[in-house]
């Protein structure tokens, strides 16, 4: 048995052994291995091909547009940094747009955590029909952002909408006037946005129902009321998801754009309160034409991008409890 | 706070209480019932009443304004449903909108996508999966990495790119990079590829079938539902898509449903019914798909939610 055993850990030992020495020769890895690797890398080609063609070409492009002033019909001029010292020093538009999108943020981001939470909470009851709710309150997240807010439009337009009828019949006479507003705009798409809510609560509720019940019944035989239950239980066992979706939140809120597009060119709009970051860009880029200053733009949008989630991935390790950690297991 | 009690009754045992108790109305714990339903009922009708109203505003006469001092929730005239044949063909706008005619437009960009995805998402999705080869490790951090990298960083010079090749006002732009596939939906596949049993492989070698036999007659077919959540998703998002055709096209007939839309909506002389006729009939397709393929797509999204 030991016997047997050790043998094979020779022989174990001797094969890597011989395809260590076979990588230096690079002849000897084994007609069937070599015969892999290339049908591999056959079936890699299209995504290589795709990798060189659409994201290595266009960044290393990118980086160099960033320093010029190229309009497509003139020839680009090498302007280096200017485009960035324009930004911080003569750009309007430029910090308009960062105020914008940071006010969505922090409106935006914890209402939608907090509710989205909450909903996944109601929707993991056990009661009957609850398949009925899950279907009718997932909806708005396969609609466009287009479409939901064309509704939505409609339904906040101040004068005749129907929202601003329902709140001047319940006796407040002077309703907000919604996405025509200066301050009620930035709100306003956070409402709109809170109609499609539902599609992050699907996340919470993966999460949920992958606590294992046993941890409930391990903390009711303790005596823990509901808000224990919650706190003790529920709550660090959701912090994986908490990550998440508070990333992908960040994430979507540097990156709104149909809302305010479809809103800032609707009827009854006022112009540049919701002159949100990448809409900025695509006037900058495709209204005015500024390519060169349009790229700058999206860098200082990803560099911006990549610090918050750096960030929030570095603190992570002291707030988020992973069950089952396959590092540590080892 | 009641929603807070919600969690724990997931897998309460039962031995806490006393058996009877199951089969007896305790007051508590009804009104807890009752509540609960009276907020689900409210949050669907928050989200219903919208569509509703939607409706309404599409079935009305041109001339009959859709806002009234005192809103008329449902029509009380007539039902104009011809109103969804004149924004199908576009007539009755000053400049004709024809949503058919989008419709079908949005419909090519989709199948092209989907065809481009599931090829090569699924040939890549198989090599990481199943094939051993150097570089692997390296290739599949380059392919977390693309997942992480904000698109918005590339279309300036993706624009410009296919600017170059002479590719704008065409469907190229928005179809030929689905062939170069998605990260997201190559893990997606991959995660899903390694589940299935390796003897299949080791059995179909021993019958003499090769690399491209074992992924085309035994690991895609095996495949179907992870394939199906790419294929869903990939329509979602390209029958949603606003800033894609909107960069690269520029010609009406070429327009997608998004931009048909949007250009209906930033005119100010389109009358509010056609305009919210079109937008049911926009919303018509995802909902479809997502009343058929719901599980999965749930499935799908939470399975992303799991990867945090």
């Amino acid at each position: 048995m030991r016997a047997g055993d050790r043998l094979c850990d020779e022989v174990r030992e001797g094969g890597s052994l011989i395809t260590v020495k076979a990588r230096g020769r690079r002849s000897g890895i084994g007609r069937l291995a070599r015969r892999e690797e290339r049908s591999a890398y056959l079936f890699l080609l299209p995504w290589l091909g795709g990798l060189l063609a659409f994201w290595i070409v266009p960044i290393l492009w990118s980086i160099a547009l960033s320093g010029s002033d190229w309009d497509i019909i003139s020839s680009p001029h090498w302007v280096g940094l200017a485009n960035f010292k324009e930004m911080l020093f003569d750009d309007r538009h430029f910090w308009l747009a960062i105020r914008v999108t940071l006010k969505y943020m922090l409106l935006s981001v914890p209402l939608y955590m907090v509710v989205g939470l909450l909903l996944s909470l109601l929707l993991n009851l056990k009661i009957r029909g609850m398949n009925v709710f899950r279907t009718i309150l997932f909806i708005p997240s396969v609609l466009s952002g287009v479409a939901v807010a064309v509704l939505w439009v409609a339904l906040l337009n101040p004068d005749v909408g129907a929202l601003n009828e329902v709140l001047r019949a319940i006796g407040i006479h002077n309703p907000p006037r919604w996405l025509a507003s200066p301050t009620w705009a930035v709100p306003s798409v956070v409402l709109i946005g809170l109609w499609g809510v539902g599609g992050g609560a699907i996340i919470w509720l993966a999460g949920l129902q992958n606590i294992g019940a046993q941890l409930y019944e391990a903390a009711l035989l303790d005596g823990a009321g509901p808000w224990e239950r919650f706190r003790y239980v529920t709550f660090p066992m959701l912090t994986p998801t908490l990550l998440f979706v508070l990333l992908t939140s960040l994430i979507d809120a540097f990156q709104v754009f149909d809302t305010a597009f479809i809103v800032s060119g609707a009827q009854g709009a006022v112009g540049d309160s919701l002159r949100f970051y990448l809409l900025n860009v695509w006037y900058e880029g495709f209204q005015n034409g500024r390519l060169g200053y349009a790229s700058a733009e999206s860098w200082v949008l990803v560099l911006a991008a990549a610090f918050v989630i750096l960030l929030i991935f570095k603190t992570s390790g002291r707030w988020v409890y992973y069950e089952y950690d396959p590092e540590r297991e080892r | 706070m009641r929603t807070v009690e919600a969690a724990p009754t997931v897998g309460a045992p039962r031995r806490v209480v006393p058996r009877h108790s199951k089969w007896r109305v305790r007051p508590r714990r009804l009104l807890f019932r009752v509540s609960m339903y009276l907020v689900l009922l409210a949050l669907s009708a928050f989200i219903l009443l919208p569509a509703g109203w939607m409706l309404n505003a599409a079935l009305k006469p041109d001339l009959e304004p859709v806002f009234t001092p005192n809103p008329q929730w449902w029509p009380t005239h007539f039902w104009h449903w011809e109103n969804f044949g004149r924004v199908l063909t576009g007539t009755g706008v000053n400049e004709p909108f024809p949503f058919l005619r989008y419709t079908i437009n949005t419909t090519v960009i989709v199948v092209g996508n989907i065809l481009g995805i599931l090829i090569s998402c699924s040939l890549v999705g198989f090599a990481f999966a199943r094939l051993r080869f150097r570089g692997s490790k390296v290739l599949f951090y380059v392919l977390i990495v693309t997942m992480l990298i904000p698109w918005q960083a590339l279309m300036v010079p993706q624009f410009l790119m296919f600017f170059k090749f002479g590719w704008y006002g065409s469907y190229l732009p928005l179809i030929v990079p689905s062939f170069g596939g998605l990260a997201f939906f190559i893990f997606l596949i991959r995660q899903y590829m390694r589940t299935i049993p390796r003897d299949l492989d080791d059995a179909a070698r021993v019958d003499g079938l090769n690399t491209w036999q074992i992924f085309w007659r035994i690991i895609l077919p095996l495949s179907t539902p992870v394939l199906t959540v790419c294929a869903v998703f990939t329509f979602l998002w390209n029958w949603n898509n606003l800033l894609g055709p909107l960069l690269y096209l520029d010609n009406q007939d070429k327009f997608t449903v998004a931009i048909g839309l949007a250009s209906l909506v930033h005119r100010s002389d389109t009358p509010w019914n056609l305009m919210m006729a079109a937008n049911l009939l926009s919303i018509v397709p995802p909902i479809v798909v997502y009343f058929f393929a719901q599980k999965k797509l749930i499935g799908g999204i939470a399975s992303v939610g799991l990867k945090g």
